[in-house]
């Protein structure tokens, strides 16, 4: 099938998700989608299988208009898609799984299940994907799973086939096995929309990469473009951020990561063996492509995630597994990556959201009954100095901007006395002009002679922010660098080329 | 595809979206109206006047009269029943007699409010914790048969017995409402399923105790437990000789109102319990530890049940029987829709608690004297709740985000996940 998609634009309220997005799918080819989480890929392939309407575009079918509207107009046409959460039955049989919706009957409308387990056979053969149709989906590998969601896409004569991260909950091995079944599909003429973050498959297995950044086509490369070249594509910012630094003079160590060990929510490693030091007036920056065991790393230093070997020290103590509360209590602030979910109580005041993590400090309560008339001081203090847009302390926080609500987040902690302070995306989502308002915020800090640890995947917020700059790759840090470093350098760094430049 | 403009919201959209004090006043409207069509349709005089209609226009007026005078009957009825009698009220006034008769609607109203109103605040702080308390009502039948041992096998001055027995209750509903607190906390076991459950188990050890030897009333045969003394009763308010049943239980129950306010409104704790209710990610990175909450919630929650259930007993029937709480008497599952219609507020609770109590009282007076059945007052509460809790409801279990129309998210906190 030839898919093309000519403009599409997706608006969610104030925030364009896709804006004028073109890219053309042939036959045979894999043609992979390359951007960072938030880019906007998910968006698009929904909007392309029909589970949402685009605001401005057209889809083509083999060179004519197609109005999808829905997911089944979507299978009708010849669009499988394969999900990142897989949408299967778990206590259903594989045949079970891959026939529901769309069963084959016999007379008196019973299920035939000797011909979908031969169609099942078949299919299997045809594309090397090996699987028992008896087997219960969930006592099946996450790997023989994802086969399993294929094959329902291939029962229903899927031409084109969309798989949305698919390598997110892979092994090693099982992705290796699923580039081969992706390329004897492109092989038999299927066209496949692979859409990921991961430089190395995209390189390894596609045929044609349309890089998209914020919501914009940003360029097309050939597999041939090297992983520096394709990781500031992704990376990149039209805004170059300039911001006012005392000079750099770094103090003591601060905070001290040793060979620290640390899983993910699957229970594969992670962080393996990282090492860091930060200094007192000193911003390190942890760049790196999004998804290589900095979100991992950053709620292991907060208390927010088991250690399962090394050390963190702060000022010489021991804060390795701290529980979130005693992570607070030392004077770590952390403005998490995802602020609506770790960061802000939407439904409560921003009054409330001001001391949501020291509610019960002196003056804030007394005796276990808050004071209000010290939390609305607070706050009224809060909102001026870091310039809170609110009409009242009473709003609610959902009421607030992204920006403004950063600002909240920002406000607490550094309202705070901190003693280090992590801030992982602290500028994801936000206009301009926040985004310098909190990087003004965070070098201040930073000129008080305070360590801070900045995580980023923007190259120009790393540049801007960092002192020195730490980039993470597959759970390990490939090189500490300084922020006169060319870009290049730090893109190969990012594409997991070590170096020999500074030591950790 | 060009830009389309918004489409105007629907008549449901505009409703659900509006203030809560609209929403419960259109529902109580609604459901009186509710009332009055089932009141319509199911009185044969009525409904033949309406059936006349069809043969002649000139039907109409005897048709909306008996109308009239049915349901009017029947609400006024419903109103002198729980609230007061204003024919009563003046005669009271003017000849200073029949004072009983006058305020025993009111007195009614509010016996039957005052547990309610303890047991729906222990919901609605759980709810407030975005936990699901289906067991109130064991939680105030283990309470109500701690009172009562403690009330009537203990013997002591006032002073000391009083307290005690419900402080016995407290800990009965804080006992009970503790195991389904522990193994959510600790095993993740659902809290609707342990607590709805635990309801059962409570019943058989109501049955065990009334049956067995040092409990059951002595001399009887029956599932009869003993009677309180009289130092651990909640004595009536206006004395015995009052003929008011409205007891000492007030008080306990405003100052069970006075504590959920300060512990949601002004406690550290409380701010704990809404911190989790509203995010539990953001609760967790603010160094909440989840499972006290949980603990602590429920050991709260089922320590206002069980003060129900002993304020229930000490203060009308002074022993329990078998039947204790249970079928329509029982409070603590009348407190879920309760705590809901109250927007799990303190203050909401007690409007809302007294509403459920005067359409029950109110209910009876109408059965008395217009021979409509008691249930009528169920179908107007229904009515009500399923007017006003639909939208909280489905906000309240699915966690409604506002999305984009074709992207509405679900998440749930517990059900069936």
């Amino acid at each position: 099938m030839e898919l093309e998609l000519r403009g599409i634009t997706k608006r969610f309220g104030a925030f364009t998700a896709n804006d004028q997005i073109s890219l053309k799918v042939e036959p045979g080819q894999i043609h992979s989608l390359l951007g960072e989480n938030g880019a906007g890929k998910s968006t698009l392939m929904n909007v392309l299988f029909g589970l949402l309407r685009p605001d401005e575009g057209e889809i083509l079918i083999d060179g004519v208009v197609t109005s999808i509207t829905d997911s089944g107009e979507a299978v009708r046409r010849g669009i499988g898609m394969v999900h990142q959460h897989f949408m299967l039955v778990p206590v259903f049989s594989v045949t079970e799984n891959v026939v529901l919706g769309f069963e084959p009957t016999k007379s008196l409308n019973r299920v035939d299940y000797r011909q979908a387990t031969e169609d099942i056979h078949r299919l299997s053969r045809q594309f090397n994907l090996d699987v028992d149709p008896d087997a219960i989906v969930e006592n099946l590998p996450v790997g023989l799973q994802q086969r399993v969601e294929i094959l329902k896409a291939l029962s229903h004569d899927a031409e084109l086939l969309i798989l949305d991260e698919p390598t997110a909950v892979l092994t090693p091995q099982e992705i290796d096995s699923l580039m081969e079944i992706m390329r004897s599909l492109a092989a038999a003429g299927k066209s496949i929309l692979f859409i990921t973050h991961k430089l190395k498959e995209v390189k390894a297995v596609a045929d044609v990469i349309t890089v998209i950044r914020q919501g914009r086509v940003v360029g097309t490369a050939e597999p041939s473009a090297s992983e520096s070249e394709l990781a500031s594509l992704m990376v990149g910012r039209d805004v170059r951020l300039t911001v006012e630094k005392t000079p750099y003079d770094p103090g003591d160590e601060v905070l001290e990561v040793r060979d620290l060990v640390v899983l993910d929510d699957r229970g594969l490693v992670a962080v393996n063996g990282v090492s860091l030091d930060v200094r007192a007036g000193e911003v390190l920056a942890l760049a790196g492509v999004q998804g290589n065991g900095q979100t991992e790393f950053v709620e292991a230093l907060v208390g927010m995630r088991p250690v399962q070997s090394g050390t963190i020290t702060l000022h010489g103590r021991d804060i390795t597994n701290l529980t979130p509360r005693q992570a607070l209590d030392v004077g770590l602030g952390h403005i998490p990556e995802d602020r609506q979910r770790d960061g802000l109580v939407l439904t409560m005041s921003v009054a409330d959201n001001l001391v949501l993590n020291t509610p019960r400090r002196a003056p804030f309560a007394r005796h276990g009954t808050r004071n209000l008339s010290a939390v609305n001081e607070n706050a009224q203090r809060l909102v001026r100095d870091f310039d809170i847009r609110t009409t009242s302390i009473q709003e609610p926080a959902s009421s607030l901007s992204g920006g403004n609500q950063q600002k909240v987040i920002v406000a607490r902690e550094l309202s705070r006395s901190l003693e280090f302070l992590v801030a992982s995306q602290p500028t994801r989502g936000l206009d301009v002009g926040s985004i310098e308002y909190v990087h003004r915020q965070i070098i201040e800090h930073r000129n008080r002679g305070n360590g801070s640890l900045i995580v980023s995947s923007e190259l120009d917020e790393v540049l801007a922010l960092g002192d020195r700059i730490a980039v993470m790759y597959e759970g390990r840090i490939s090189g500490v660098v300084d922020p006169t470093a060319s870009r290049e350098s730090i893109g190969l760094l990012m594409a997991g080329h070590t170096t020999e430049t500074a030591s950790v | 595809m060009s830009e389309t403009s918004p489409a105007r919201p629907s008549l449901w959209v505009r409703y659900t979206s509006s203030s809560p004090l609209v929403v419960t006043f259109f529902a109580l409207v609604l459901g009186l109206a509710f009332g009055a069509l089932v009141i319509v349709t199911t009185t044969p005089a009525v409904l033949d006047a309406w059936r006349a209609i069809f043969h002649g226009w000139n039907g109409l007026p005897h048709a909306l009269n008996l109308t009239f005078n049915n349901v009017g009957a029947a609400y006024r009825s419903m109103f002198t029943g729980s609230v007061v009698d204003p024919q009563g009220l003046w005669h009271s006034i003017t000849t200073g007699n029949g004072w009983t008769n006058t305020l025993t609607p009111i007195s009614e109203t509010l016996t039957y409010a005052t547990p309610l109103v303890i047991a729906s605040i222990g919901v609605g702080i759980a709810f407030q914790t975005g936990l699901f308390n289906i067991g109130a009502n064991g939680q105030a039948v283990t309470g109500g048969i701690a009172g009562a041992v403690v009330g009537s096998m203990l013997h002591m001055p006032e002073i000391v017995h009083l307290p005690l027995t419900l402080l016995a209750g407290i800990a009965g509903g804080m006992i009970c409402g503790a195991v389904p607190g522990v193994l959510k906390a600790y095993t993740g076991a659902h809290e609707v399923i342990v607590t709805l459950m635990f309801n059962y188990v409570t019943y058989a050890f109501l049955l065990f105790m009334v049956l067995s030897t040092p409990f059951q009333q002595p001399g009887q045969q029956n599932d009869i437990g003993r009677t309180m003394d009289h130092s651990a009763q909640l004595a009536p308010l206006f004395g015995t000789s009052s003929g008011l049943r409205v007891s000492y239980g007030v008080f306990v129950a405003a100052a069970v109102v006075v504590f959920a306010w300060w512990l949601l409104n002004r406690s550290s704790l409380g701010f704990d319990f809404r911190v989790t209710g509203a995010n539990p990610s953001a609760a967790r990175a603010s160094g909440i530890n989840a499972r006290s909450v949980i603990v602590v919630v429920f050991l709260i929650s089922g320590g206002l049940a069980g003060l129900a259930g002993v304020v229930q007993v000490a203060s009308t029937t002074h022993y329990v029987d078998g039947g204790f709480l249970i079928g329509n008497a029982g409070i603590g599952f009348t407190a879920i829709t309760v705590a809901l219609l109250g927007r799990n507020r303190p203050m909401g609770i007690v409007w809302s608690a007294l509403l459920f109590a005067a359409l029950g009282v109110g209910g009876r007076n109408m059965q008395a004297t217009t021979g409509i059945p008691l249930d009528l007052a169920t179908v107007i509460q229904s009515a009500i709740v399923l007017m006003v809790a639909t939208p909280v409801l489905v906000k309240e279990i699915f966690r409604l985000r506002s999305a984009e129309t074709t992207t509405v998210q679900l998440a749930t906190t517990g059900w069936g996940s």
